[in-house]
């Protein structure tokens, strides 16, 4: 006799598993919509990624191979706790790479190398109502979905560009999901938003204590919102990544000092990893000692 | 055998991962719409249900989801094995169905007595299970839409009567609508109802 409580595969038992697989076809089927669903407590507090882990959940199987990352790095504790509870409860293979993963779970990046078919790439999210901040009342929000009037979210980039010259949201930046529903890409930083679009991977989005899944198909068009004479535009950085000097790829500030040092790092471990094992240097990198 | 041994015949032998195997075929066919997946274990669903919609009664059916049957399905032993497997209680009216089976040759019931969702909440809408002849007819269909990239081409050979107009209709709805999953003994393939179906090749 084993003194470890027995759980099911995976955690969660079947008919929740069932109840979070249905959700899901329903949320792939319709782009963008917020399905609600029966969000089960999980053996982590909300605000942790109850929602990216019981989709996780619902969908990984014994074949599969799991990357959890936190902001991009897949060794901060989010991440670290996330597959290690996977690797006990469901005895899968986990990675740290990004190619060699089959589901991808994602506390707010996407991963810089491009996804491909075959891989699932499960979101984090804390309030997936886009326009909850501009409406608290569900009732409200859900008639302006089912009308498609997403006049107020103009009107907030409207007021970002009058108070500050420019559209001044820089991460969870409201999309559109095939020309339908306007959908919270979940707090990613804007810089990821084009790689939503006509991405080859499936995306599925959770949100535990919200309780809603949402999902966009491989070859779906995700447009961010924005105007004609403010055309939607990421962050672009001055000088490449510190560490292995990678270019057009999204950067962390560290701190080095109490004297203002401080340095640009990809936020992406894995994809700073490769490249350095690969001999690619930044400014402030160290090449890697020959094996 | 009578009707009430079929009706406990059968089944997933490892309900979860069988579960999850065939389910996982389920959500990359609904991504990928029009793409063919082969349910590779019979779970001796009692005929003339398929062997995929068999295996996709079991993995998405339980108490919480009432099923409407065809007439013919209906005189099976299916009812009975539906409920001993999965629970699902059976649905007297169309619209109060979270999925529906019917068989091949049988004639389709309009899409209009289904639920399709309401504006507000488009997911509470039927999944209909459609068995078909086959995939290897020989009229090509063009699938566009969400998880396609440019056009796809299928071949489903006996589509009921007035299918495609009654897709055409459906489609126009949207955010509302029913899913379908196409099915042919032991394949499947999904239409979300986001795809658009035309005549013709690439």
């Amino acid at each position: 006799m084993s003194d470890l409580a027995a759980y099911n595969f995976a955690y969660l038992d079947e008919q929740t598993k069932r109840m979070i697989r249905r959700a899901i076809l329903k949320a792939i089927a319709i782009p963008g919509y917020q399905v609600p669903f029966a969000s089960r407590e999980m053996p982590m507090p909300y605000g942790w990624g109850t929602g990216g882990v019981q989709v996780t959940a619902a969908i990984i199987g014994p074949a599969d191979v799991l990357k959890v990352i936190d902001q991009g790095a897949d060794d901060t504790t989010n991440a670290v706790s996330i597959r290690a509870f996977f690797a006990k409860v469901a005895n899968v293979a986990v990675t740290t790479h990004t190619d060699e993963a089959t589901i991808i779970q994602t506390r707010h990046r996407i991963p810089e190398k491009v996804l491909k078919e075959g891989q699932v790439l499960v979101y984090q999210v804390p309030i997936p109502e886009p326009l909850r901040y501009l409406e608290p009342r569900e009732t409200e929000t859900r008639t302006m979905h089912a009308l498609s009037e997403y006049g107020l979210m103009h009107v907030k980039l409207y007021e970002d560009i009058a108070i500050n010259g420019h559209i001044a949201t820089t991460y969870a930046y409201p999309v559109k999901v095939a020309g339908r529903y306007v959908m919270d890409p979940s707090p990613i930083p804007k810089f990821d938003n084009p790689k939503m679009h006509m991405s080859e991977a499936l995306q599925l989005f959770g949100a535990g204590r919200e309780k809603r899944i949402y999902a966009v198909p491989p070859f779906t068009e995700v447009v961010s919102l924005d105007f004609e004479d403010h055309p939607f535009e990421v962050q672009t950085f001055d000088k490449p990544c510190a560490l292995c000097g990678a270019e057009n790829v999204y950067l962390d500030e560290v701190i080095l000092d109490d004297r203002g040092g401080r340095m640009f790092v990809c936020s992406d471990t894995d994809h700073c990893e490769e490249r350095r094992a690969c001999g690619c240097v930044g400014e402030l990198g160290v090449k890697e000692a020959a094996e | 055998m009578g009707l009430e041994s079929d009706s406990l015949s059968g089944g997933f032998h490892d309900p979860v991962f069988q579960g999850q195997a065939v389910f996982r075929l389920v959500m990359d066919a609904m991504a990928r719409p029009g793409t063919l997946q082969t349910v590779t274990d019979d779970t001796g669903a009692p005929s003339p249900l398929g062997i995929a919609a068999g295996a996709i009664a079991l993995t998405l059916l339980d108490h919480d989801t009432p099923v409407w049957l065809s007439v013919r399905l209906q005189k099976s032993a299916l009812p009975g094995w539906l409920s001993f497997h999965t629970g699902a209680p059976p649905a007297p009216e169309k619209a109060e169905a979270r999925f529906a089976f019917i068989e091949a040759g049988a004639p389709l019931p309009s899409f209009g007595l289904f639920s399709a969702g309401t504006q507000e909440y488009p997911d509470r809408s039927v999944t209909l299970i459609i068995e078909i002849a086959s995939f290897e007819g020989t009229t090509p269909l063009k699938l566009t839409g969400p998880g396609i990239a440019g056009g796809r081409i299928v071949h489903p050979s006996g589509l009921p009567d007035g299918f495609l107009r009654q897709w055409a209709e459906n489609h126009v709805l949207f955010p509302r609508g029913v899913d379908v999953v196409l099915t042919a003994g032991d394949r499947f393939l999904c239409l979300p109802r986001t795809t658009r179906i035309s005549a013709g090749a690439l």
